[in-house]
């Protein structure tokens, strides 16, 4: 080892530097412009694509919202627990009556009660009907008692001094965070100034919540409220909605209080989170892994066709001499490049019911008038159909392989006394397995993503994973989940990419000849 | 396979011929959906129906209306004068950029190339509907994420031209680095050494010597991301608006709300250019394959 | 410190607001979102070309997003780039939107031109307003059409014979969303009318209208355009399918297909503008501008003209007139006509604003398996 590497050295280039090092540094500069070619689009499609799909996939895992929304909720439901099969205490209703009352006036209660619905059907309604009582929940009762009691509560300068001075915010904390939550509100929802609104009830019950627990600032009046009427905030939120009494609801917020969440990649494989853990979801709910079955299965069916369909054709256009075969080869490449939508409403003209197809075969009388076929709005159309569609993603890879097959081995075949049949299916089909296997990854990996096809003509049983994502982005607004489904679509078709890579190299994938 | 000897027996002849017939039925199916949408277009009512008065070839139950509703319709216009514009910028950006990188990745010696090939053509590996709207949520607010948290850029790219182009080029690039990339592999190396031997700079080899032979190669590759740009409707659904409409975005919502006919004649009209086009590289083909010395076959 | 800060801020914002108010420019150019096809060129030619013709150098794009314009309008919001100007949604997206401040909220007598006959906007809109960011332009109906030559000699006249598939054998298509198909199914499956919506807010009730559906479940073609019905319609493909009343009106006199028209508990709704939240001031004094005049009396009442949805107005009635280019009296095509209106089933808003979710989701699953 040694010696080589002096023996090397010893080599000079003319310019008197060791060979070696000149290789190197040729190499090197070689390396360097090569990548002065590639970093241009390497930048571009980091920024343009990559970036994207990772901001995209990052959505799976976010639930920022129920911390953000109702932040002192979930820090009181850390206390309660949820075995306890009871709702949790009066401490956590009045946390969430500030968070709910700051949220619907900055009207993000019924976004978070959709996020909970995910979780948890129903919940959305208890946020919506229980955000309208809200503002108008019996605990004006302390309002009133606190200005009956000493004008200066009626005074906002006067709450605003308050405020500002730090030893009454060091004695009275509730009151403190549900002032400058409503000060931050007044000024980004209403665009007004604190100093010049009368606080709302929330403020006051948290003063009153305050004074309860034994705090007083010296600053303000003294009120002695031990004497008053309590309003149990518990019952106010179960008369608006007796959703509230259900500890499973509590255990659904409280389960789903932290910044990131599994939940959604849970959703995905019919999955849900539970206070006692991962449990499969109610039966009626479950249709992910029947989706994501069936998008498998339909794709293996359009792959199986379109080898079907497509071997013979590319049979045929590697052996034609080649002009007749580039001639045929723009009937293939024909539906390649006439728009998807277009190509997708003709199937459906041609596969109905009334349509075409059935008209010949009653016309012909293998089937009754009154006995069409069923072809679309279903599974079938959507493999004639896509089929169709990747039919030439199929023969171009099978054709760029059988023109490398040389003739003469089945010639050869033939001298030696083999039929046609044999020569065929012992020489020539397994020289041209490489091309089906291309030819069928690929095939593949656009069938399991497509959406606009099944769309159209896939009715309820022909959809796949891929419509479900579009459902939930556009219709239901469940981006996280919609994003949960797409992250394991992603990782499947990155699989077989990579299978893809292994088998064929990514290089010798051909697209016209 | 081209002729059928004269010694071949009656199973071979019968063979031959019902082969050719399933392969004729395989070309029907592949046509099928073009030739429908052909009389369709000129269907005299405003629905994807063959009429009685069509299929008993009555003038009354045909008419150019369609055709003459997209030559005036101002959304069509648009829709048309937006695809124009989109796809060829499109198409610039990933023919000059994929070319490069193609050359750069045919030369020995490049470091993870698998890793740079595989990202590269991702963008048409992964599901377009994932594309769409990772692009739709990252446009409206683009970012550079930094170690030390995003940096969020002052403008957004949703609903704007230069958005909808960045997607296309992305989502054309595939076929630009494949297309390119066949045609480097038949390369000969030998014609770069000899062009700089006799004094030229890389530049000019470039231009003069390498250009013309794989001309044919960035050509395919150019229609292909074009016709990419020009047939996408999932991501510019997403990453564009009204004021981008483009064909195919047309055509979707033309077919969601109002299921006119007028879609098919734009279809029969693109089929045309499709042809044209096709011819067109075929042509170009057969060039190629004189230049480089082979058989034209 | 926290809290001086905020003061410190709610001065400058204040300041900023004013001064915006006081420029008071409008802008020029308008994106208007709404559905596309027959009903959006009834928008352009009642509303928008005669816009046009008054004010030079206002120029309009129409986006037909109209059936994304929840999810859209909140992803605008989320970047903070909003594109839209004005948006033409269904009542139940309008509470929607209202609920989660997507859309502005606004007072219908000061924003929106006071009726012909003197009666304030608020009044004249009346029931129509069903929530404070919509700003009404329709009334329409959900209902159903039926091939005249498929039905045999007994034309359907029943809701019903959605669900008798015994008197009325083949295909129906129905929409793909639990909004009027829930109720109907609880109709026909003896629930009272005025029960409906308290059957339909129990897990109960939710179930037996999905059994109820189950039982047509395999003769059911789910639409998602209300464009496909009339499609389906012509080819003969169904015998009888749900969709708007214009499309349905379209078809029969526009296109002269053999479409019949099943009144029966036909699903009164709306459809009207909003604004979306937080527009800039020039922005906003143009689509003020805008809506102010696109709904006033006349206009309401001329788009009648184009399509058989009624005005939202009171005062646009006595207004309506004949068909544009057919020449058809209009008043009979309406769903508000008395002959039309015999059994006339309210969408209730409140309802589905809140079960809306939990529906779909329970829809959306039922639908997959």
């Amino acid at each position: 080892m040694t010696d080589q590497t002096s023996g090397a050295d010893l080599l000079t280039t003319a310019d008197g530097k060791s060979l070696k090092s000149s290789l190197n540094r040729a190499l090197r500069r070689q390396k360097i412009r090569a990548l002065m070619l590639i970093a241009p689009l390497l930048l571009f499609i980091l920024i343009s694509f990559i970036a994207p799909i990772f901001d995209m996939l990052l959505r799976s895992v976010e639930n920022q919202i129920v911390p953000d929304t109702i932040p002192r909720t979930i820090e009181a439901l850390e206390e309660w627990d949820a075995d306890t099969g009871e709702a949790p205490s009066e401490e956590v209703f009045a946390a969430f009556y500030t968070d709910l009352a700051i949220a619907e006036e900055y009207k993000t209660h019924t976004r978070l009660g959709s996020r909970l619905n995910y979780e948890k059907t129903g919940i959305s309604s208890m946020f919506r009907s229980t955000g309208r009582r809200v503002g108008r929940f019996d605990t004006d009762a302390y309002t009133d008692g606190f200005t009956d009691a000493d004008a200066a509560f009626a005074d906002p300068a006067q709450w605003a001094a308050w405020m500002a001075d730090d030893a009454v915010r060091a004695s009275l904390p509730l009151t403190t965070d549900a002032y400058d939550a409503w000060a931050l509100l007044t000024v980004e929802e209403n665009n007004d100034i604190p100093a010049e609104e009368d606080p709302a009830d929330f403020v006051y019950t948290a003063l009153y919540r305050d004074l309860m627990n034994g705090n007083t600032a010296a600053a303000m009046p003294a009120v002695d409220v031990s004497a008053w009427e309590p309003v149990v905030i518990s019952e106010q939120f179960i008369d608006a909605n007796d959703g509230w009494a259900d500890p499973e609801v509590w255990a659904t917020i409280k389960t789903y209080g932290g910044t990131y969440t599994s939940g959604y990649f849970l959703n995905s494989v019919d999955l849900q989170l539970t206070p006692d853990g991962v449990e499969t979801r109610p039966e009626d709910e479950r249709i992910y892994i029947t989706l994501f079955i069936r998008t498998i299965v339909l794709s293996i069916l359009i792959t199986g066709s379109c080898i079907l369909l497509g071997y013979p054709i590319a049979y045929l256009l590697a052996n034609l001499p080649l002009r007749s075969a580039n001639v045929l080869m723009i009937l293939v490449l024909l539906p390649f490049w006439t728009s998807l939508l277009v190509r997708t409403s003709a199937w459906k003209v041609l596969l109905q019911n009334q349509g075409v197809i059935n008209d010949i075969l009653v016309w012909i009388g293998i089937v009754a008038d009154d006995n069409r076929l069923e072809l679309i709005n279903n599974a079938t159309g959507t493999i004639i159909a896509m089929t169709h569609i990747l039919l030439p993603f199929m023969i171009l890879p099978l054709y760029s392989v059988m023109k490398t097959i040389n003739p003469s081995y089945v010639r050869a075949a033939k001298s030696m006394g083999a039929t046609d049949w044999t020569a065929f299916w012992r020489v020539y089909f397994p020289n041209s397995i490489p091309g089906i296997g291309a030819g069928s990854i690929l095939v593949f990996i656009l069938a399991i993503g497509y959406y606009i096809t099944p769309e159209l003509v896939g009715g309820t049983k022909g959809v796949f994973i891929s419509n479900r994502i579009a459902y939930h982005i556009s219709s239901s607004l469940n981006w996280g989940l919609a994003a949960a489904l797409g992250s394991i679509l992603l990782v499947l078709v990155l699989a077989l990419y990579w299978l893809y890579d292994r088998l064929v190299g990514i290089d010798n994938v051909k697209l016209g000849g | 396979m081209s002729a059928l000897p004269p010694y071949a027996s009656t199973g071979q002849r019968a063979w031959f011929y019902s082969y050719r017939v399933i392969c004729g039925l395989i070309f029907f199916f592949l046509i099928a959906p073009i030739l429908v949408i052909i009389p369709l277009s000129f269907n005299a009512q405003d629905f994807f129906t063959f009429t009685p008065e069509m299929l008993r070839l009555d003038p009354e139950g045909y008419s150019l209306k369609h055709y003459q509703d997209f030559l005036t319709n101002s959304d069509w216009q648009l829709a048309l004068s937006n695809s124009l514009k989109i796809a060829p910028i499109a198409t610039l950006i990933s023919v000059s950029l994929g070319t490069l990188a193609a050359i750069g990745l045919s030369q020995s010696h490049v470091p993870g190339r698998r890793a740079i090939m595989a990202i590269m053509i991702s963008p048409m590996i992964v599901p377009l509907i994932i594309s769409a709207t990772g692009m739709y949520f990252f446009y409206s607010n683009p970012y550079i994420p930094t170690p030390f948290g995003k940096v969020y850029l002052p403008f957004t790219l949703t609903g704007t031209y230069a958005g909808v182009v960045l997607a296309h080029a992305a989502l054309g690039i595939p076929f630009v680095i494949i297309t390119v990339t066949a045609t480097l592999v038949g390369f000969d190396k030998s014609l770069t050494r000899a062009s700089a031997m006799m004094g030229a700079n890389p530049v000019t080899t470039f231009f003069r010597v390498q250009m013309p032979l794989i001309l044919p190669g960035v050509i395919s590759g150019g229609l292909f991301a074009f016709i990419t740009s020009f047939d996408e409707v999932v991501v510019v659904l997403f990453v564009g608006s009204a004021q981008q409409k483009t064909l195919p975005w047309q055509m979707f919502t033309g077919l969601r709300e109002q299921i006119s006919p007028t879609i098919l004649a734009v279809a029969t009209i693109l089929v045309f250019i499709s042809i044209c086009l096709l011819t067109t590289l075929e042509i170009l083909r057969r060039r190629s394959e004189r230049l480089r010395g082979m058989s034209p076959g | 410190m926290k809290l001086t800060k905020t003061l410190l801020a709610t001065s400058a914002l204040t300041v900023a607001a004013g001064a915006a108010m006081a420029e008071g420019h409008m802008a020029s150019d308008m994106t208007l979102v709404s559905w596309g096809g027959a009903y959006q060129s009834s928008q352009i030619n009642a509303y928008s070309d005669p816009y046009l013709a008054m004010n030079d150098g206002v120029s309009i794009v129409w986006d037909e997003s109209s059936a994304e314009a929840v999810a859209k309008l909140r992803a605008m919001a989320e970047s903070g780039n909003i594109t839209w100007d004005l948006v033409d949604v269904e009542a139940a997206d309008a509470i929607r939107l209202c609920d989660e401040g997507l859309a502005m909220e606004i007072d219908h007598d000061e924003m929106l031109a006071a009726g012909d006959d003197g009666s304030s906007a608020s009044d004249d809109f009346g029931d129509s307003i069903i929530s404070d960011c919509f700003i009404p332009q329709i009334v329409f109906s959900t209902t159903v059409g039926y091939r005249t030559d498929m039905v045999g000699d007994t034309a359907p006249e029943s809701i019903c014979a959605i669900f008798d598939t015994d008197a009325y054998p083949g295909k129906r298509a129905l929409n793909k969303r639990p909004l009027a198909n829930m109720e109907w199914a609880l109709l026909c499956d003896g629930v009272a009318k005025d029960e409906i919506y308290d059957v339909l807010a129990t897990e109960e009730g939710q179930d037996q209208a999905f059994a109820k559906l189950d039982t047509i479940k395999d003769d059911v073609i789910w639409w998602t355009a209300a464009a496909e019905t009339p499609q389906l319609l012509a080819d003969g493909e169904i015998v009888m399918g749900s969709t708007y009343n214009g499309r349905l009106f379209a078809a029969i006199a526009e296109q002269d297909q053999p479409i019949g028209m099943l009144w029966d508990a036909q699903m009164l709704d709306f459809d009207g503008w909003v604004i979306p939240a937080d527009l800039p001031e020039d922005r906003l004094a143009r689509v003020m501008d805008f809506v102010s005049f696109a709904t006033d009396t006349q206009r309401l009442a001329d788009q009648a003209a184009y399509i058989s949805y009624g005005p939202a107005r009171a005062s646009s009635a006595p207004l309506v007139g004949t068909h544009a280019t057919l020449g058809i009296e209009m008043a009979p095509h309406m769903p508000t006509d008395p002959a039309n209106s015999q059994n006339v089933f309210v969408t209730q808003y409140d309802f589905w604003a809140d079960y809306r979710d939990d529906l779909d989701a329970k829809f959306q699953a039922w639908l997959a398996q």
